[in-house]
């Protein structure tokens, strides 16, 4: 009777702190990263292509010649490719199903690391994702010192000094953040962004801004695109087992 | 939780502990929870009053870095809703501990608007302001932080700090903080914090100004740490993977040490020593023997439009005479030689942060793009010197009691003497100039030398100075890559300079002369008494 007492009133303490609230805020995304059933998988795909209409602002040019080991690296004078736009099709736009899994759904982290590299004094790649708890590898191809910064929000961030060329360095994130800035101080030009998300249905368009997320199980979902400077756009699709869907986003100049 | 409901809780779960028959427990329990809820509503965090009253004046009732003050300052106010600290003693990304916080707290942050608490709270109070804090951001909920294990300091030494030269060069660290360390360095202009405000990088001629402290220990734990949330990255990642090692770490602490004088003393009075000959240049050799004087100067509030974020935070004064000329050199750290158009980027953006006028609203589109101005110094005497025993007023003058300036700027350079009656009421004296100048700039840093004659040819347009008297002197800089102009700079309070009198011969003379008197008169008196005994003791004297 003691020990059935004991565990009553503990119960109903953890109910009492539990029913304080004060928790919100990291608490639904803890529930999505951890525990419960694998989520689905399957053979279904969404692919597509980001369009931009009208006409593509001009990429500020970077000067790097206070850098001569990055500068050689470039054959013309190096850019910032805020907007990469080709025929009318935009590239590094990051595309991921936002909802429509399966509640409760989780998806380990792949053992493979997204790697991100400093080549040039440039990010390569510049926007890309990783699943929550990913590892991701942080390389430094050049022989000047770069800090690579990430400014998260959800997360916490980090900030490392990266003086010789070869060397790496790992890190993760652990709460989904759609996206997670990093940035380089030492060279005010270099911008990346990564997409940290708790499934691995997300893909970035290609410089023709054509892209594919496969292995998905049938579905109607939420697809979100996002771009650095022109937001997200939204669409729904219903894929259906085993099969290809096409989806097709527009950013444009005044969106 | 607050603080008083997590104690009402804890002794209702202690009560229900200790309870042996369950009805009696579960009433309690249930007597207790409405009290817990009605404590929790009802009772404020201890620490709010406090920050209420000390801290959300610059950091904002929420603590989001939004208080009323906000606007003015630079570097803004932490802003805790982030949880992101820059003074740790954990890894980049972590939390700080309590005692970061508190250490924080106790100490202030020099260089910027946060003063200590030490003399001003007490101990439960900072601890209680500690607390309320951690309530701002929900990364305080989670597990405690790690500390790093720093170790200890190597012994030091100049073969410690050549080394040290060499690994901040291989870490490049002169990027953001320039190769004398002034803080002037190719990456500077550009450089921004988390919220994409300016940020400067250390002048690391100033330890004085280091947030955290200014000993190696404390140099090193900010390498190891990093400073989040600016851009000051952790080199903990550089040592792990033996890209450096952690001597080479501790070598850099101690050549940046190496890199500022002690705290300096402020002195109310400026000496100008005497010498046979006045330097021709801020650069020559000579100046270094000569004492140099530490002025700190702070930013013009006194009238609007005001200025809280300074970049000259202090000036070192040296001062030289001939018995004819006077001459003072005059030198402070400036990133910039401005106009540069490399702090262009800079400006624009102090512009767009830093409200000049009284409101507390953030400030409006500037006009595009800001003016660019040159970057200034001002010497300030009284007009009317040996009459004046209380000077006009510090800033500037006024009209019924002016001063005697010399206005130096940087583009185009040229120094301009004449009559100061305010701030912005200057009037340049008809004639030729009676002083002379030279300028120069190098890494990062000004050294402006003015001469004069003592007595000026023209003794109506400009006073006399003698010898002899504590003369009163004051100083105004400004960066013009700050947004920084005639008013809107820093300012110093009256100091004095005294010209050295020429030592008289006699100063010299006189002890000689007065110790061989004294040595005479000695011989004289013992002599004498000699004499007297052998006389009184007559013949007995060769019997014995």
């Amino acid at each position: 009777m003691k020990r059935l007492t004991a565990i009553v009133c503990c119960g109903l303490v953890l109910a009492a702190c539990g029913g304080g609230g004060e928790r919100a805020g990291g608490g639904e995304e803890e529930a999505a990263a951890g525990g419960g059933a694998a989520g689905p998988t399957g053979s279904g795909s969404i692919s597509g292509a980001v369009r931009f209409t009208g006409t593509a602002p001009a990429n500020p040019t970077i000067d790097m010649s206070e850098e001569p080991a990055c500068r050689e690296k470039h054959s013309s004078a190096p850019v910032n490719p805020k907007v990469v736009v080709n025929n009318g099709m935009l590239g590094n736009v990051f595309v991921y199903v936002k909802s429509g899994l399966p509640a409760g759904a989780t998806y380990p982290a792949p053992t493979t690391p997204a790697v991100i590299d400093q080549n040039g004094c440039m990010y390569d790649p510049r926007v890309f994702g990783v699943v929550v708890g990913q590892s991701i590898e942080i390389r430094n191809s050049d022989p000047v010192l770069h800090n690579i910064k990430a400014v998260p929000s959800a997360n916490r961030g980090f900030n490392i000094s990266q003086p010789t060329q070869g060397m790496t360095t790992t890190r993760r994130f652990d709460t989904p953040e759609v996206m997670v800035p990093l940035e380089c101080n030492v060279h005010g030009w270099m911008n990346a962004w990564v997409g940290v998300v708790t499934n691995p249905f997300f893909a970035v368009s290609a410089q023709d801004g054509s892209f594919t997320i496969g292995g998905l199980p049938a579905g109607t979902y939420e697809v979100e695109a996002w771009h650095e400077t022109m937001g997200t756009k939204t669409a729904t699709v219903t894929v259906g087992e085993g099969a290809a869907a096409t989806v097709e986003f527009s950013f444009g100049p005044t969106t | 939780m607050t603080r008083a409901a997590g104690r009402q809780g804890g002794r209702a779960a202690h009560q229900l502990a200790h309870c042996t028959h369950p009805l009696p427990a579960i009433v309690l329990f249930l007597a207790a929870l409405p009290s817990y809820r009605l404590a929790a509503q009802q009772q404020p965090h201890p620490g709010k009053p406090i920050y209420d009253r000390w801290c959300a004046g610059c950091h904002g009732e929420t603590g989001a870095g939004d208080g009323e003050a906000a606007p003015h300052m630079l570097p803004r106010p932490r802003d805790f809703t982030k949880g992101v600290y820059q003074i740790r003693t954990t890894a980049s990304g972590a939390l700080p501990t309590d005692a970061d916080l508190r250490r924080v707290i106790d100490e202030g942050m020099p260089g910027t608007a946060m003063p200590e608490w030490r003399t001003r709270l007490t101990q439960g109070e900072r601890d209680d302001v500690v607390a309320y804090l951690k309530t701002f951001s929900r990364f305080f909920q989670g597990p405690a932080p790690e500390v790093l294990n720093l170790g200890r300091a190597p012994s030091g030494g100049e073969e410690a700090i050549a080394q040290g030269r060499e690994a901040f060069q291989k870490l490049e660290c002169f990027k953001c903080h320039g190769e004398a360390g002034r803080g002037d360095g190719t990456s500077a202009p550009t450089l921004t914090d988390d919220l994409d405000f300016p940020i400067r990088a250390a002048d690391l001629t100033e330890s004085w100004n280091f947030n955290g402290g200014s000993t190696v220990e404390a140099i090193y734990a900010r390498l190891r740490t990093g400073l989040d949330g600016t851009p000051m990255p952790s080199f903990s990642d550089a040592v792990e993977s033996g890209v450096i090692t952690d001597e080479q770490l501790w070598r850099v602490s101690q050549y940046v040490r190496s890199l500022s004088e002690e705290p300096p003393r402020v002195r109310e009075v400026i000496r100008a020593a005497r010498t046979t000959g006045i330097p021709a240049d801020p650069a020559d050799s000579v100046w270094f023997q000569v004492e140099a004087f530490y002025i700190p100067l702070v930013g013009q509030i006194v009238r609007a439009p005001r200025w809280f974020t300074p970049s000259v935070d202090g000036i070192w004064v040296r001062a030289l005479h001939d018995g004819q000329r006077f001459a003072i050199r005059i030198s402070w750290s400036d990133p910039s030689r401005s106009p540069d158009s490399t702090w262009q980027e800079w400006l624009n953006r102090v512009a767009a942060t830093v409200a000049r006028d009284d409101t507390t609203a953030a400030p409006p589109a500037p006009p595009a793009p800001p003016v660019h101005g040159p970057d200034r110094l001002v010497v300030q005497f009284p007009r009317q010197v040996e009459e004046d025993l209380d000077p006009p007023y510090f800033l500037g003058g006024s009209p019924r009691r002016p001063v005697y300036d010399w206005r130096w700027s940087s583009n185009p350079d040229r120094v301009e003497e004449g009559t100061g009656m305010g701030l912005d009421r200057f009037a340049a004296s008809a004639g030729a100039t009676q002083v002379t100048h030279a300028a120069r700039f190098a890494r990062g840093e000004w050294q402006v030398q003015f001469t004069r004659a003592l007595v000026p040819a023209d003794t109506a347009a400009a006073p006399a100075f003698a010898p002899g008297y504590a003369i009163p002197i004051a100083f105004r800089a400004a960066d013009g890559s700050n947004g920084e102009d005639a008013v809107g700079g820093s300012i110093s309070a009256w100091y004095a300079i005294y010209l050295d009198v020429p030592t008289p011969g006699r100063v010299y003379v006189q002890p000689v002369v007065a110790a061989m008197l004294t040595a005479g008169l000695g011989f004289f008196v013992v002599f004498r008494a000699q004499r007297r005994e052998q006389r009184a003791a007559g013949p007995y004297s060769e019997e014995s």
